[in-house]
This record gives structure tokens, sequence and C-alpha cells, in this order.
């Protein structure tokens, strides 16, 4: 049997053990491989795509960059710099949590939610854009583009649409939880376990980071 | 329903083991498909033959020796020695059936291509001389005969078992399938992707003829356009020929004698000009645009049925420069070809 | 300590006073617990139901087929049968059945712990699954579905106006459930093995659920991304597979095998596991080659996931493309080879006792070899081109999934069964069914193999009347098969109420799981044992 250690001091790796569990140490590195390998099965999700569009990409260069132009660059670029500014946030929730600090990282992560409210505020004002551009070839919106590739924009477009509503669908649970764990450390109830819970959706937070700037990248920079 | 059944050209057979073979690589195939369940039956009999012999002579209250079992460095050893045996087994048989698929898929040159188009749920067929019918293919025996198939809506599959030769039909691409047939003889041809509600009645037969009957068959289906006559009254009238012929307004390529070549493109590199290249820059004009030239040329993505396409492609292939042997368009009145 | 001797079970009647069936009683007490061996139980109750669904659409199919003639049902429902059958039978059957089952309740058990690493993870998967399963039940009730299980594009995205979009929903949410019960199941694994349980100590059971554990955890969001496109492609008219746009239909299918082919592993490796269990125990020898099995088991699983062309040497993917899949294939028919050997292999010098789970797992060698050989003959591109897609593919992974795993399944019910209820079974029965699947399975689905070779294609609701003779056998055997199927439901739900108590190891096996009591003690082990020996330390001279 594992004897507990009492060296690790963090908030996290207080508290009493769960039953199924010998020892805290073993708990916590369960709870982090288990939430790794879910996010392996997250990327593995994305994965399909972004092969998939890679594949097209090679076979319509032409077309393809003549759709990434159409894309606001801009709204890209602040969208990546707001998101990577929330991960810094998360990582300041996990570090002030851990030191007991109750109040600044309630405040880390109201800031971290905030970034993470912005982020599909801009990301909703480039889709109504796009719509009224008529680059929306979803639910038999007209698609009114009439460039030299119009059909393969069109697949862009299609690419565009699945990409980010299943990114901002992940930024949506994400933002769930941290509105619950919000709540949470209002309660304050069971510190140890709000630290822990902290811990892994920050793992979840910085994946979702990860993917957009993957899909930042394949959508708005890479030109073949 | 019994309407729809009547068509079914069905074949009788009685109750066999091994389809007829009728083609050339009906035999080749067959003597390697003996082979593997030779190996595999040996090697099935033999688990089970030990399973019974060890079960018989280990059960629970037999006297049978049980001392010196082989230590975990021995069956080591003989996991090992197993192991290479099924690897040389297995190689050997695979590259056995490589061989044999490379050189069927590679195929020999064929003396006439028919294009064949499956849809929903029937298969429509076109001679080279122009001669159609629906679920049924007349051909020579002992030539190569190429298919060209492709498909209106979705994925099919070209099977005939007693040619042992399969091939997806796909929407949107040509693929070809070629088979030589040795026998003449009346042969199942079956849909075998699944395609929807009557994927079991697509079934047609090919009927193969020895060549003298064949060109008697031929003979008796009356006088018929060619694809290539056909290709070049559509050549017009869907206005093609007001830009690639000659001295238009708008400039266009060339066509006589593109197919075949490879051409330079506006994005630089080449494209071979193919079937599917040919079909592309009429659906898809944009995709591949020809170096020099603008990309002005509007898609005829819905306008042009599949077997429409096959014979502007034809009509596009038969396009030599300054050769005789070729009708102009304008010529042709009514194609009447002998 | 008793023995299992060839034809009584031992008189021995211990039947503990506290264990997890005794603390509560009441609905909310099964429907929230998080207890691995009830869950275990929910997962058991469900699968069991589907896969009579399933069974009862499989039957359908037979009777249909045997006259050349559609007179029983109509193509358009012959179609929803046997879409229903592949789609109820794979996920909602074959996938979760042992590792959701079996392995729910034996995984802890067989590692020395209490639990498994997330509990309540573990209630959830299997609500998941439940509510994949409404939406496939719905998916029927609204008119069946008639794609195939395999949802190829542009069939099931443009032509099918069948209820394509619930059944595929089904599907992506069923997938999420073997996702959470694989993460289990692997950190279980690495996590939680008890004092002296080194990697190399593992019960191959044990093994071949961690390994069928990464494929669920890599390949299903797969599966899940591609029926995410076909939903919208559906829905929202974007049309990543849609020729007329551009787009490839075959990408489809390689996004779709990718998932799907290791699939197919996670319907035989866990059956492999079972089987190494119960050899070893009825012939009182320790396995050949354990780390030979470990090995193969992994190597399987990895050379899975580079297999999956071989679904496509007809669709038309390059010539050297399907020369390398044909390659990797047979490659990975060798670790086969190997366990099939070292299985037979353990039955020299043993003690063989022909109990019930010993005839399956027995049958399952049997029938896997088949299984596995004509795999190789199919795996061999000259002879697919030919019998792709025809009745000597659907014999071909009949065997192995129903010959295979359903017989391993059913096996291993048999062995575990006294540790799971406590209760034992009727022998003489349990015999008779045994003996009733492996004939009727043979009947069925041996004829296909020559159905197949003459060229008849899969998914055909009539046919050319020369095939009937072989059709006929096979619905023949079919209505034997069900019967060896119905006789285990009727006396294993005997046995539960009228059983004798069974002891804590009526077989004399070995592995932590025979340490605690039947049925074990709510949290598994009085206290977590500590391995010293390697697994299957059995002595062939104590019977």
């Amino acid at each position: 049997m594992l004897t507990t250690e009492t060296t690790d001091r963090r908030l996290s790796a207080q508290g009493p053990v769960a039953e199924q569990f010998e020892a805290m140490q073993q708990q916590q590195a369960s709870n982090q491989f288990g939430m790794w390998l879910f996010l392996a099965t997250e990327l593995l999700l994305f994965g399909g795509i972004f092969a998939s569009y890679v594949v097209y990409l090679f076979l319509y260069p032409q077309g393809f960059s003549e759709a990434s132009n159409l894309l606001s660059l801009p709204m890209g670029m602040s969208n990546t710099a707001v998101l990577l500014t929330s991960g810094l946030t998360m990582v300041l929730t996990e570090h002030t949590i851990n030191a007991g600090r109750r109040r600044s990282a309630l405040l880390f992560l109201l800031a971290t939610l905030a970034l993470g409210l912005s982020f599909l505020a801009i990301k909703a004002l480039e889709w109504h854009h796009e719509y009224q551009e008529g680059l929306m070839p979803v639910l038999g919106l007209a698609f009114e583009h009439s460039g030299e590739h119009a059909q393969q924009v069109r697949l862009f477009f299609h690419f565009y649409f699945s990409l980010t509503g299943l990114h901002v669908f992940h930024m949506l649970v994400g933002l769930g939880l941290l509105g619950t764990i919000a709540v949470f450390i209002l309660q304050w109830r069971d510190p140890p376990r709000i630290a822990r819970q902290v811990q892994i959706t920050a793992l979840y937070w910085a994946f979702v980071d990860v993917l957009w700037v993957v899909i930042f990248t394949l959508l708005y920079v890479l030109r073949l | 329903m019994s309407e729809q059944r009547a068509y079914l050209p069905d074949i009788e057979r009685g109750l066999r083991f091994l389809p007829e073979q009728a083609s050339r690589f009906a035999g080749d195939l067959d003597i390697f498909y003996l082979v593997m369940v030779v190996v595999c039956g040996l090697l099935t009999i033999l688990v089970f033959a030990l399973i019974c012999y060890f079960g018989y002579r280990y059960r629970a209250n037999s006297h049978a020796n049980r001392e010196h079992i082989p230590s975990p460095r021995t069956s080591q050893r003989i996991e090992l020695g197993v192991l290479t045996i099924m690897f040389v087994v297995f190689m050997g048989l695979f590259a056995w059936s490589s061989d044999l698929y490379l050189g069927q898929y590679r195929g020999p040159q064929s003396a006439m291509t028919i294009n064949v188009i499956g849809k929903q749920w029937m298969w429509k067929v076109q001679h080279p001389d122009g001669a159609r019918e629906i679920n049924t293919i007349h051909v020579p025996v002992g030539e190569t005969i190429a298919l060209r198939v492709t498909s209106e809506d979705v994925i099919h599959s070209f099977y005939i078992p007693d040619f042992r030769i399969k091939r997806d039909v796909l929407p949107g691409a040509y693929r070809e399938v070629w088979f030589e047939a040795t026998t003449p003889g009346e042969y199942r041809l079956f849909c075998a992707e699944y395609c929807g509600s009557y994927h079991s009645r697509m079934r047609g037969k090919i009927v193969a003829m020895e060549q003298a009957a064949y060109q008697r068959w031929l003979s008796r289906q009356g006088q018929h356009d060619t694809p290539e006559v056909q290709g070049a009254r559509l050549f017009s009238s869907y206005g093609c020929s007001g830009c690639h012929i000659g001295e238009s307004s708008v400039r266009a390529p060339e066509l006589a004698g593109v197919y075949g070549r490879p051409v330079p493109l506006s994005s630089g590199g080449t494209v071979m000009a193919d079937d599917a290249y040919l079909r592309d820059s009429i659906l898809q004009p944009q995709k591949h645009v020809v170096a020099g030239f603008n990309p002005i040329m509007p898609s005829f993505s819905g306008q042009i049925s599949e077997d429409e396409l096959l014979q502007i492609i034809a009509y596009i292939k038969s396009l030599q420069p300054e050769e005789s042997g070729t009708t102009p368009p304008d010529d042709t009145t009514d194609g009447e070809e002998p | 300590m008793s023995v299992v001797s060839g034809n009584a079970w031992p008189a021995n009647d211990l039947w503990p006073r506290e264990h997890y069936l005794s603390s509560g009683f009441r609905l909310r007490d099964w429907l929230l617990t998080t207890d691995h061996k009830r869950i275990g139980w929910l997962y058991l109750a469900s699968i069991t139901a589907f896969f009579f669904l399933g069974g009862v659409a499989a039957l359908l199919i037979r009777l249909e087929l045997m006259t050349p003639r559609g007179d029983l049902v109509t193509a358009d429902t012959y179609n929803q049968l046997f879409s229903m059958h592949g789609i109820i039978m794979i996920w909602f059957f074959l996938i979760p059945s042992i590792p959701a089952t079996l392995g729910n309740f034996l995984l802890p058990l067989m590692v020395g712990a209490r639990d498994l690493a997330f509990p309540r993870i573990n209630l959830l998967s299997w609500y998941i699954y439940t509510i994949g399963g409404i939406f496939t039940l719905f998916a029927v009730i609204a008119g069946g579905v008639d794609t195939g299980w395999t949802f190829y594009t542009p069939y099931s995205t443009m032509f099918s106006n069948t209820a394509v979009l619930a059944a595929v929903t089904g599907v992506f949410v069923v997938g999420f459930s073997s996702i959470l019960t694989g993460i289990n199941f692997i950190v279980t694994t690495h996590k939680m093995r008890a004092p002296g349980l080194s990697w190399m100590r593992l019960p191959l059971f044990v093994w071949a659920n961690y390994a069928t554990s990464l494929i669920m955890v890599l390949a299903t969001p797969v599966l899940s991304c591609t029926l995410l496109l076909i939903a919208l492609e559906r829905v929202l008219g974007i049309g990543i597979f849609d020729p007329s746009l551009g787009g490839d239909p075959i990408l489809f299918q390689h996004l779709f095998w990718f998932y799907s082919h290791p699939a197919v592993y996670i319907m035989i490796l866990p059956g492999m596991g079972v089987v190494s269990e119960i050899i070893t125990c009825f012939s009182r020898n320790p396995i050949f080659g354990y780390k030979g099995m470990a090995i193969s088991i992994m190597s399987i699983a990895i050379f899975g996931f580079i297999v999956w062309g071989h679904h496509m040497f007809v669709a038309g993917q390059s010539l050297y493309a399907g020369v390398m899949f044909s390659f990797f294939t047979f490659l990975v028919a060798l670790p086969s080879a190997i366990k099939t050997f070292n299985w037979t292999a353990t039955l020299y010098k043993g003690r063989i006792h022909f109990t019930a789970p010993m005839l399956y797992g027995l049958s399952f060698i049997g029938l896997f070899t088949i299984g596995g050989l004509t795999g190789i003959i199919l795996a061999s591109l000259a002879i697919d081109i030919h019998v792709h897609d025809t009745y000597f593919v659907v014999a071909h992974f009949h065997y192995i999934m129903v010959g295979g795993m359903v017989t391993a399944y059913l096996g291993g019910l048999h062995f575990w069964w006294p540790k799971m209820t406590g209760k034992r079974y009727s022998e003489l029965w349990s015999k008779v069914a045994a003996l009733a699947l492996f004939i009727g399975f043979n009947l069925t689905f041996f004829p296909q193999f020559i159905l197949g070779y003459l060229g008849m294609p899969r998914r055909y609701h009539e046919y050319p009347a020369d095939f009937q003779i072989l059709n006929a056998m096979s619905s023949l055997g079919a209505g034997v098969l069900a019967i060896g199927y119905l006789l285990p439901l009727v006396y294993l739900t005997w046995s539960l109420f009228k059983g004798q108590p069974a002891g804590s190891n009526p077989w004399n096996a070995k592995g932590l799981e025979w340490l605690t009591t039947s049925p074990p003690l709510k949290h598994n082990f009085v206290q977590i044992p500590r391995v010293t020996e390697p697994a299957y330390a059995y002595d062939r001279d104590d019977g």
C-alpha cells in the first residue's frame, strides 16, 4: 500500500481520497491521465476533418487559397490573441487556487470566462459578416460568390463552418464548465475538490486553445 | 412488380460449387483459389485434429503421461518456428495473389471500349458503334473488351462472377474494367454495391458470342450513329463549337489532338488530357485552366447527362489535327456510316 | 481445496451474508449505482435486449432468403431489416458485449481494485448507451433506415429518404459510451493494479480489454467525426462527400473504415481474452507462451489501424495502395495464427475438463480458425476482386464476430456466471446449448462461403434460383442457432432463482476474482490482495 506523501502542499492534494483509490497521488494521476486520454479522442475527432481538409487543399489549392482570402484575417488574429490570453488567465487561476487564494482565483476565472465570451462575440460578428456577403452555403442559404473557383470556394466554406462550428461547441462546453466552477468557488464547500476540478478544466481549456490555433493556421494562413 | 421482374434476364443453372470459367482470368484465379482452400483447409483440419486428439488423450481422468512440459525457452522457440513457417506461407500466398491482381488490373491493350452507366436500378450500355442496350451487353469472345463505367447517382458495382471481375461504379468518375470472354454463352451481371430499394434487381447479362455471330448481331441492330457522331452533334448544339472551333471570336483552347497529351496549365504544371480531365473540363471548367487562356468557360454541370458526356468525350478523342480519317462535325448530315 | 471434476459441481455451499447484490433493492439503487458490478448488470440486460432484437431481424432475413423471390417482405423492408440488424448487432451488442459486461464486472476484480478509476463516468457511459439506443429504436419506429450499417455516401446523404439522421445520431451517441468505457479501463489498468501485479502478471483478459480500450479511444472519435459530417450534410446541406461539389465519396469510405476496421478488433480481442482464461482453467495448464500472447494482442491492436484499405480493393484506390493494404493484412494474420497455435498447445499434457465454458472455448478456437483463414483468402487481392461484397465476406465476418465473439461471450458468461450470481446453472442444458450453437452456426454460415464464391452478392432481397439450396441450408441452420441462443436465456434465468449456491471458486480457477466471495463483496475485497505469482499458475496434478 502506498503511503500518502505529505510533501505536496497544493490545495488539490488535500482532502479525503475517493473510495476506489488508495492514495491522493494515485487519484490525481488517474484523473489527469483520464483527461489526457479524453483529449486524445477529441484530437482524433477533429483529426478526421483536418485530414479531409488537407486532402482537398492538395486537390484544389487555388480554389482554397481564393476562399481563404475571403476570410477576415484581422478577426481571426484577434480571436487568436483573445484565446491565448484566456489560456494565460486559466493557468493563473490554477496557480492561485492551489495556493488557496480564493479571491484572486475567482478573478482570474472570471477573466477567462470574459475572454472566452469575447471570442464567441468576435466569432459571431465574423459569421454575420460572412452571412451578409453570401458566403454561408448552409441550410439552403444562397451562395453568392462568383470568382474563378466558385464551387471549390463553396467546399472550403463547408469546411470552415463545420470546423468553426464544432470549435464553438467546444468553447460553449468549456464556458459552461468555467461558469459552474465559478459558482463552486463562490460557495467554497470543498476547496481541495474545486482545486482538482480547476486542474482538469484547465487542461480542457488549453486543448480548446490549441485547437483554435490549428484551425486558424489551416483555414486562415496555410496556402499551397 | 411483375413488370419489373420481366426484364430480369435470369439464367438457368443447377447447384454447383464453382462458377463457370468464362474469361481468361477465371481459370488462373480458380487455381489460386483452390490452392488457398487446400492450404487453409489443411490448417483448419490440423487445428481441429489437435483439439480432438489432446482432448481425448489428456481428458481429466486419463492416465496419460503429463511429465516434461516444454520449458518457457522451448515454447518460445516453437512459437518462433510456427511464426516463421506461417510468415513464409503467407508471404508466398501474398506474392502470388498480388501478381495475379496486378496482371489483371494493368491489363492488355483493349480492342474496344464499351460505355456502361449505372443508375438506380439498371445498366445502360452504349457500344463503340452506337448500338445501345439496357441490362445486356453483347461481346465477342477472344477479344479484350474494356468497359468505361460511371454512375448517374449512387455507388454501384459492376460484377460478372463468371469472369471473376468486379469494379465499383462511382458517380463523377470514370473507372475502367476489362475482360476477355473465352466461351460463348450468357453470363450474369450483378450490382454488388448496395444501391437502394431494388439493388437486388439491378441485374443483367453478358452475352458472349463468336466473332461471326457477334457481327451478325451487330448488323441486326440497325444503323446507329457512333458516339463520335452523336458527340459532334452535341458539340454544336451545346454551343461548344462556338468557341472551340478554329476562327471563333472568343479564344478557347484548340481541341484537335489534345487527347492523350499533356496540357500545360495556367497554375503551372501539366495534366494528362484523359477521360477524367475532359470530363472535369466540361463540368468544372475552372479546375484546370489551360495556360494562356482566361477562365471564361461556363460550367455544364447539371445540364449534360452522363451518356452525352461520354459521347462528347468520344468526339473530342476522335479529333486529330490534319487527318483525313475523321469526319468533321459539319459535314455529317445524318451520321450514316457503314 | 475442492477440485473441478468432469461432471459434478463441487459440494461447496458458501453463501456470503453481505455482498454487492444484497445492499439495496430499490430501483434507484440500481439506476444510480456506481458499483462496476451492478453497472455490468445494467449493460448485460440492455445488450441482451438488443441482441434478441437484432436476432429477430436476422431470422426474418433468413426466412426471406428461403426462396429466391421476395415474397415475405418488400424490398424496402428487407433493406431496413439488414440495416437494423447490422447497426444493432455491431454498435449495441458486439462492441459493448464483453468489455461493458464481463469487462466492467471483472476488470477491477482481476487487477485487485475496489472499483474502476471513474465509477460515475462508468454509470454515465451506460446512460449514454441507453440514449443512443433510444435514438436507434426511434429510427426503427420512424420508418427504419435502409443504408446498411456502413452508411455509404452519397446514398446515405442524398438518396435515402429513411430515418438516417436518427440512426446516425444513435450511433454517434453510443460511440461516446465506448470512449468513456475505454478511458476508464485504460486508466484502471495503468494506475490501479494491486501490489505485485506487474504488467507481465496480468491475466490475458485484462490485456485484451486494455488493447480493446486503446482502439475504442483512438478509433471511435474518427467515426464520430465521419457521422457528424453525414449529419451536417443531411441537415445543413454541407457537401464534403458530395461528388457534384467536387467532394469525394471515397473519402467517406476511408474515414469510415479507419474506424470500422479497428472496430472489428474491438469485436474479437475481448473474446480472445475470455478464451485464454477458460482454456487454461479447464486444461489445468498455464497458457502456452504468455509473453507471445500478450505481444500478439497488442500487435493486433496496433496493426489493425493500418489495414483499413482492404475494405476498398474494388473501390478504386491505386493499385499499389491495394498491394500495401493486402500486405499489412497478411501480416496482421500472423499474431492471430500464433494465438490459435498457443491455445491449442495449452491443451498439451493438460488435464482437460469438458465443462460448458470449455465447450464454448473450444468452439471459439475452431470457428475463429475458419474465420481467420478465410480472412487470409479475402486479403488476397485477386480473390477479393471476385468475392468482395458477396456472401463470402458475410460468412467470413460472421465466423469472426458471431462464431468468435458471441461464442466467447457466452463462454465467458458461463464461466463467470457462478461468480456474478453465486449460483449454478444446469450442466446438461448448458452443454446442449453449446453444441446447438456449434452445429447451428456452421450450418448457417458455411454454405455462405460457397454462395459467395458462386457470386451471390450480399444485401440481395431476391436472387437467382440455383442459389436456393444453399440459402435454404443456411436458413435452416439459423433456426438451430436460435435455439442455441435461447436456451441459455432460459436456464440462466432459471438458475438465478432456483440455482444452488456455487461457492467462491467452483472451478478451482486462478485469478484474483476467485479470491473473493460469490457473489463478490460490495467493495470486492476485504483487503486488497498482494500478488506473488504469474497468471495461470495452474497445477496439472491437482485434479
